[in-house]
């Protein structure tokens, strides 16, 4: 394997600054790469080397003629493929979208082009992002680098195998509940959840839009702030795009300094129902975040026991509707039954043939929450859940400046065994949903392998609203003692893969 | 216990607009019946407290943009995902039933 593609984002953009390396060279590497392992992880659903390739050239003859160019310019990236690219199609891992190219690019999207970043290719997900696994899309599962037996997380599974397994040295991921940071997680990344309303959601096929929100996914901490600084910012296309700036997260991330701040252990997100080695290394971190000067805080956030009965409302009733769009009539699939048959029968063929069971699920499940005679009960209910779990934030975040948790509850688990029980799948999501009901941002940072099978971890920061900045500074101090204990990069104890020819 | 019955199943997928299988509606009413049963548990937190709702986590008002005309899809490029169109319209099959 070429060794230009294990470096870090931050010394690549470095490197294609100074001029030492071309972006052709280094898109083409990563274009080699995947055609040596993606036969086995498959991150990718649709991959098109000559228009990666052609972007990277017009960035390196745009350099060479001494143009002034965005720091991240001729950096390969991945996106997932549920934001519209108009050279692509985007099909959000589902067969009812099969094929579709978009007639606009989503604003993320657009602003990775001007920035000049080649786009490597569309990552894979569980359809419309409704899954933990990948085992949902219509397309066929990812695998994890680590252990190709075993789950790359999702929905972001492709995101975060396709940096776990240097196909790409950064991805584009979106979070609904934990899309983003259960597969870092589970793959020994960084994943990180903005502020609700810090990147625009325009042109990103929407799961639930008050939980939505698109974010970076890396290897390193300073890789995603370098990302989330390129993609966000106010968008008039988006009536919920913060106005406001957060800040340079790149500059927070190169603080590595966590003396005086407040961090907050959530007593609610440990023990019972979590792996002794997750629980180990999570300790292990507390006490470095203690050593390294910050004041540790127990805080409790009662309501979080009620968070995934909330969200499993919340999301279907907002995915039911969202995904009525699906209608056969202005994009993606149409069956025609028998006959002569009304509009609804076909709309109603085309959903059963194009939807897979877990969409079909939560679009039923959506329907009976928000209907009639149920309403109230459930999804007015979950609305109220939903309040004073913000509050538990609240208060917490009275006492600490960031909170603390595992980032799941396990580690990766086998392909196919969970497939079948929706309520255990829901549960690898126990930690990373409260922040999306509050709109808070959290990040998902490597720490460390468990002790019981050898296999990636996370740990959750989180923080209140609009303050990322806070994530990516305890972050990066985290993973700069980490990969000073351990002499190197979380990523480089993953095992080679097996290259094919 | 929840009242998720293979009946029921069948009447929200209706109307959901998504034609079932028995086969669905079975497995379906078994799984369904399991995730209401847990999410009822939202009604716990509530028990004896007077809460607002939360629909949008970032409270935001009056979201409004400059009213300026700027470039938009052109009718091609709007009917370009369809399944089917014509004469620049969507074309679909017909609205009504015969009788």
């Amino acid at each position: 394997m070429s060794e230009l593609i294990r470096k870090n984002a931050s010394e690549l953009v470095e490197l294609l600054g100074k001029g030492e390396i071309s972006s052709v060279e280094l898109t083409q590497a990563h274009l080699d790469r995947s055609m040596a392992v993606d036969h086995d992880v498959h991150s990718y659903l649709h991959q098109d080397a000559s228009t990666a390739l052609s972007a990277a050239a017009d960035i390196d003859r745009r350099r060479a003629a001494g143009e002034k160019l965005h720091l991240l310019a001729g950096l390969p990236i991945a996106v997932k493929d549920n934001l519209t690219t108009t050279d692509a199609p985007t099909t959000s891992g589902s067969k009812i979208l099969e094929g579709w190219v978009p007639p606009y690019d989503a604003t993320v999207v657009k602003r990775i082009r001007a920035a000049g970043l080649p786009i490597l290719g569309k990552t894979n997900l569980d359809e419309f992002a409704m899954g933990s696994s990948t085992e949902f899309s219509a397309f066929g599962p990812s695998r994890n680098p680590w252990d190709l037996t075993r789950i790359p997380g999702g929905s972001g599974g492709g995101s975060s195998s396709v940096v776990a397994s240097f196909q790409a040295p950064v991805a584009i991921g979106s979070d609904t509940g934990g899309s983003i940071r259960f597969p870092a997680s589970v793959t020994g990344t960084v994943g990180n959840k903005p502020t609700y309303g810090a990147v625009s959601r325009y042109g990103l096929i929407a799961l639930a839009s008050s939980l939505d929100q698109v974010g970076p996914v890396s290897r390193n901490v300073l890789d995603s702030a370098l990302i989330q600084d390129l993609i966000a910012g106010h968008d008039p296309h988006d009536s919920t795009s913060l106005p406001e700036s957060l800040g340079s997260m790149a500059d927070a991330a190169r603080k590595l300094d966590v003396k005086g701040m407040r961090i907050g252990v959530i007593k609610e997100l440990m023990g019972e129902g979590f792996q002794p080695g997750v629980m180990n290394r999570f300790k292990e971190s507390v006490n470095l975040l203690q050593q390294a000067g910050a004041e540790i805080v127990e805080v409790s956030c009662p309501n979080f026991e009620y968070a995934i009965a909330a969200y499993y409302l919340i999301l279907p009733a907002e995915a039911s509707s969202n995904l009525a769009k699906f209608d056969s009539v202005r994009f993606g699939l149409r069956v025609a039954p028998e006959g002569n048959p009304t509009i609804e029968r076909v709309m109603a063929a085309t959903r059963e043939a194009g939807f897979g069971p877990e969409v079909k699920r939560r679009i039923i499940l959506g329907t009976y929450a928000l209907s009639s005679g149920s309403y109230e009960h459930f999804y007015g209910a979950a609305l109220k859940v939903r309040t004073l779990i913000q509050r538990d934030f609240a208060a917490a975040f009275e006492k600490a400046d960031v909170l603390i948790s595992p980032t799941a509850p396990t580690t990766a688990f086998k392909i196919g065994e969970k497939l079948e029980d929706p309520l255990a799948m829901y549960l690898n999501d126990i930690a990373t949903i409260p922040a999306n009901l509050a709109g808070i941002p959290g990040m998902s940072v490597p720490n460390g392998l468990a002790d019981e099978d050898g296999l990636p971890v996370g740990i959750q920061l989180l923080a209140p609203a609009r303050e990322d900045a806070r994530l990516y500074q305890v972050g990066a101090a985290l993973e700069k003692m980490h990969e000073d204990i351990w002499g190197k990069r979380m990523i480089d104890f993953a095992p080679e893969l097996e290259v094919r020819g | 216990m929840s009242e998720i019955t293979p009946d029921l199943v069948r009447h929200l997928a209706g109307l959901s607009r998504i034609l079932v299988t028995d086969e669905e509606v079975e497995r379906f009413t078994e799984q369904l019946s399991l995730i209401v049963d847990s999410v009822a548990k939202v009604n716990e937190a509530l028990e004896g407290l007077d809460v607002p709702a939360t629909s949008h986590p970032i409270p935001m008002a009056n979201v409004y943009r400059d009213d300026v005309v700027e470039p938009s899809l052109t009718q091609a490029e709007a009917l370009s995902g369809a399944p089917d169109s014509g004469d620049g319209r969507f074309r679909v099959a017909a609205i009504l039933d015969e009788e």
